[in-house]
């Protein structure tokens, strides 16, 4: 007689309602046609809101499933909350795009939630195959997005690039994998957390083999430098809310597993791999925001900035106590309002075809535009760090608990990076407001669902700048019970 | 005046945002409204504050009007607002000047106006956000937060190197404070870790029972003094300035001469001093001798520049000079004098940025030597160029000789080397001052476009009236400002020398394990301390 696995559906509600409003997009897809197929995102976002109110449900638990194989803990319940409202802000950007870039059809909101699954998967998984298979469904999607502007060239490109470092990224993270369970015999966090003591890798150094592939299979997905060649061109090349989309869930998903992994499951060696993390934050928010000083085109300006702001989250995973990952989690928070909306900016003021993303098409744009000028200024100030945004309030939580810790050093390059890339974000602003006219600008229309996700952007961006407590707190609750056990 | 628990201080400072909010529903084109509005509020704002000057106890150093409320608990961020007599005076001097700067502004800006009066709005309520903010992290965000307006009128309408000028202007005072933001969290979490108690509150960080030692409060200090030592500007810090002035348009250079430049002396004052006497001790040559050389050094750029304009910027570097050279003196009167040589550097730098404006938009230039003779055509004009010129020189009877004597004063008390260097600082400013008045407004009238300019006009004349009747005020009667500002300096002297004494306390009961005599030249040494 086998035993059969303990099989716990109840744990896994929010993803399987995410996977059915796929399927349900899928179908829809097949029976409206034309051009009026706009409601299958009304179905998405049904789907997305009930997830929302299931997460709700869940919220406090602290249950396993699927013979510990998956957790849901606040932990989880919070980042499944981020990558809901990543997902939300992604669907509010996407459709008056995919409209006027002609693009519009089922598959693009199915790949989404797909993807949101995967990466619901990955923040709930106690275990190193099921995070894998996590990371690969929500990869794929991924992989497809990039690709969804099938006819340009530099959206082919993307996906092609895209797809290749990220096979390549699998293959290191289930070679790790192979190391840890070769050594340890187990994959599960929990086994491994007590098979470990603090001298296991002068007995076994492959556990530090292992551990560091594992780190570079998802430091490819979560763009560390020096794993982070891929992005400016597929961040440019993707469709624009897929950048957006790509630059908040999928970095929030890898740091979800990271935080997890390494300050939890690694935490008896986690002095060990602390100095790792250190020289990769600072190669991180250095060379993000170094070579971002040089950039023409928005998108690739924003996408090694979205480099630099994973630097400012490594700093919170180097410090590795249950302080670090909270400040960690806050500005990954602020860091999905404020990328969402500059995003969602971009959009706005692009024209179809994307032709001219450069930063100078922007000139002069506060003398016709002003409201638009001034609502990318706030984006940009807040990331930039300026108060009372919230990426003052995160970048101050995170250099503050790394003076705490002890890693001054840290803080100091941080900052510094810090006014690099002030000079960055004030160019566009300079552009804006100080430079003349460019032909461009002349016409604007504003698309209500692209408000939507916008007002919610700046909406988040200023109420977490100005009124952190609650959200603090909120973040609090959810990581306190991840170290409790510890 | 007020009752106890009106938020008189909040009022103040965010009363500019009321007409923020005002001006956001004029429609752009109606650019007379708008300036309306500005002015008013600006000036509603004045009769706001202007009672703190009477209501503001001078018997107590204490910090008075408080607001306190949690604002980020998790953090130990408090909303902290307070003033002693030395915050009162730069409340005042921000909200007096403010609405002349805007009301000077009607004539000169006249593109994006809306904008503008936004941006000076919002301006004013950061900056009196600085002066009133008693949490270190609530004064950080007013102080980045005020940078972006001035960045905007920098940028927006200023001259022709105006992305150059604000970018580095933003970029330098970033740097600094960059540093300074670790600096206080790296305090808050010293002080935590001994005492327990986790605040960025400025009065409990102050009477903290844990002495911060000596090693540690060096790099704190160092790290806010380079913030506060770049806005001053202190040489060597100071090259952004002359650019900053020279692009930045008429209001916008008097703000900044008048009040920006304020916030980092004043910086010194709240938070370098109180927070780490012993490194400030420490580092009182260094910066007493970088204070002198920026005083002699600015009056020389000042005297070779061909741009009344960046003559005037110069001149703030030399009077920033002495300011921070009566601060660092340690004495009552060193202070005093510093904190009276801020507000007169206001009126008397702000009223000539004002006057070089007057004659830029008469005749669209700066240069000195494209004038001459103004004194036949524009008389009114000159005799208020003369008064506030003499003002600046700091001749008896204006405001700059009572500041600068007391500072000479004090610096004579503490170092007689200092003083001697110092004063010869005065006869330069004499020199390069009138030398550049006798070119622009005496001597003949060689240039045909000087001959048909226009006298001040009643708008002008109003603008320049309050700083002129404010400058013989403070020259013949400082009683009532140095009356009002005596207690929290003598309390500032106090804990600076406090410490002191205990240093030399314990260096003197080393040497002289004590015999009767030295208990008794003991208590004659801490005597003479406290005279």
């Amino acid at each position: 007689m086998i035993s059969l696995p303990i099989i716990n559906f109840s744990v896994i509600y929010p993803e399987i309602i995410i996977l059915v409003t796929a399927i349900a997009v899928l179908i829809a897809d097949l029976f409206i046609k034309g051009d009026r197929r706009a409601p299958i995102s009304l179905i998405a976002l049904a789907g997305i809101i009930m997830a929302a109110f299931a997460i709700h449900a869940q919220w406090g638990a602290n249950v396993s499933g699927f013979s510990g194989a998956i957790i849901v803990d606040n932990y989880a319940l919070l980042f499944k909350y981020i990558f809901l409202v990543g997902a939300l802000l992604t669907l509010f950007l996407s459709v008056w795009y995919l409209q006027r870039e002609e693009l519009f059809s089922g598959e693009y909101f199915f790949f989404i939630l797909i993807s949101i699954v995967g990466m619901m998967i990955l923040s709930s998984s106690n275990e190193l195959i099921t995070a894998f298979l996590g990371l690969e469904i929500m990869s794929i999607p991924l992989y497809l997005l990039a690709g969804f502007d099938k006819g340009k060239l530099r959206s082919n490109e993307a996906a092609l690039k895209y797809l290749l470092m990220g096979a390549f990224a699998s293959g290191f993270l289930i070679y790790g994998i192979a190391f840890i369970y070769g050594s340890m015999g187990t994959t599960n966090f929990d086994e491994i957390v007590r098979a470990l003591s603090s001298d296991s890798l002068d007995t076994d150094p492959l556990i530090l083999i292992g551990i560091s592939m594992i780190v570079i299979g998802f430091a490819f997905k979560t763009a560390f430098v020096p794993f982070h060649s891929w992005v400016p061109d597929v961040y440019t090349g993707a469709p624009t809310p897929v950048t957006a989309f790509f630059s908040i869930a999928p970095k929030a998903a890898g740091f979800a597993i990271l935080f997890r992994l390494l300050t939890v499951a690694f935490s008896p060696i986690f002095v060990n791999l602390s100095t790792m993390l250190w020289v990769l934050a600072v190669l991180t928010m250095s060379v993000g925001n170094l070579i971002a000083l040089t950039q023409r085109n928005i998108k690739r300006m924003l996408a090694y900035s979205s480099i630099a702001h994973a630097g400012y989250i490594l700093v919170s995973l180097a410090i590795g106590t249950s302080k670090g990952t909270e400040a960690g989690l806050f500005y990954l928070l602020a860091y999905t309002a404020m990328n969402a909306g500059a995003f969602g900016m971009v959009i706005l003021l692009g024209h179809k075809g994307e032709d001219d993303l450069t930063i100078s098409s922007y000139g002069g744009l506060s003398r016709r535009h002003p409201v638009a000028a001034a609502t990318m200024s706030l984006f940009m100030f807040s990331l930039a760090g300026i108060p009372p945004t919230a990426g003052f309030i995160g970048k101050f939580n995170i250099f503050s608990n790394a003076i705490s810790a002890g890693f001054i050093w840290l803080a100091i390059i941080g900052v510094i990076n810090s006014v690099i890339s002030v000079y960055y974000y004030l160019r566009v602003i300079i552009t804006m407001y100080m430079k003349p006219e460019a032909d461009s600008v002349t016409t604007v229309t504003y698309p209500p669902s692209l408000l939507v996700a916008i007002i919610l952007a700046a909406w988040g961006t200023l109420h977490i700048g100005l009124f952190p407590n609650g959200w603090l707190l909120f973040i609090r609750e959810s990581v306190v019970g991840l170290y409790q056990a510890l | 005046m007020f009752s106890s628990d009106f938020p008189i201080l909040s009022v103040i400072t965010y009363l500019p945002l009321i007409g923020v909010l005002l001006i956001l529903m004029i429609d752009k084109e109606k650019v007379g409204a708008i300036r309306i509005v500005a002015l008013l509020t600006a000036a509603i704002n004045f009769l706001f504050s202007l009672p703190l000057f009477f209501a503001c106890d001078p018997s107590t150093a204490a910090f008075q009007f408080t607001e306190h409320v949690p604002w980020i608990p998790e953090l130990g961020i408090s909303y902290f607002f307070g003033i002693d007599g030395i915050s009162m005076l730069m409340v005042i001097l921000t909200t007096f000047l403010t609405p002349l700067a805007i009301w000077a502004s009607f004539g000169s800006i006249t593109e994006k106006v809306k904008g503008y009066m936004i941006s000076f709005l919002i301006l004013e309520t950061g900056m009196l956000g600085v002066f009133v903010s008693l949490d270190l992290i609530l004064f950080f965000v007013f102080w980045e937060a005020m940078l972006f307006p001035m960045y905007f009128i920098i940028g927006i309408w200023g001259g022709p190197r105006r992305i150059y000028a604000t970018v580095k202007f933003v970029l330098f005072t970033m740097i600094g404070s960059a540093l300074m933001l670790i600096a206080i969290i790296y305090l808050y979490y010293l002080n935590y870790q001994n005492t327990n108690i986790p605040t960025f509150n400025l009065e409990l960080l102050q009477s903290s029972q844990f002495p911060i030692p000596i090693n540690i409060q060096m790099w704190l200090f160092a790290a806010f003094a380079l913030a506060f030592a770049i806005k001053v500007p202190m040489f060597p810090f100071h090259t952004w300035l002359p650019d900053a002035h020279v692009e930045a348009p008429t209001a916008g250079s008097v703000i900044l001469a008048a009040v920006l430049l304020k916030m980092g002396a004043y910086g010194f004052l709240r938070f370098c001093l109180p927070l780490f006497p012993q490194a400030a001790s420490e580092f009182t040559p260094l910066i007493s001798i970088l204070a002198i050389v920026g005083i002699i050094y600015g009056a020389m750029m000042a005297f070779v520049q061909k741009d009344v304009k960046s003559l005037v910027a110069y001149s703030s570097v030399s009077h920033l000079g002495f300011v921070m050279l009566g601060i660092f003196t340690f004495n009552i009167q060193g202070l005093q004098g510093g904190i009276l040589q801020m507000i007169n550097h206001g009126i008397s730098t702000g009223g000539l940025f004002l006057i070089v404006g007057m004659l830029y938009e008469r005749r669209h230039t700066r240069m000195i030597g494209d004038f001459g003779g103004l004194a036949k055509v524009v008389p009114v004009f000159s005799v208020m160029f003369m008064i506030i010129t003499l003002s600046s020189i700091g001749l008896p009877g204006t405001n700059g000789f009572v500041g600068e004597f007391l500072i000479l004063l004090g610096a004579f008390k503490s170092n007689m080397v200092y003083a001697v260097l110092a004063a010869t600082g005065v006869v330069l400013a004499a020199v390069y001052m009138l030398w550049m008045f006798q070119r622009v407004i005496f001597g003949q009238v060689d240039k045909k476009e000087n001959e048909t300019l226009l006298d001040l006009n009643l708008r002008e004349k109003l603008i320049l009236i309050p700083l002129i009747a404010l400058i013989f005020f403070i020259g013949i009667y400082p009683k009532p400002i140095l009356s009002r500002m005596e207690t929290s300096v003598k309390n500032l002297t106090a804990i600076v020398q406090q410490k002191f004494r205990v240093e030399e306390d314990n260096h003197k009961i080393r040497i002289i394990s004590g015999t009767p005599m030295d208990k008794i030249s003991l208590n004659e040494v801490g005597e003479q301390k406290n005279e």
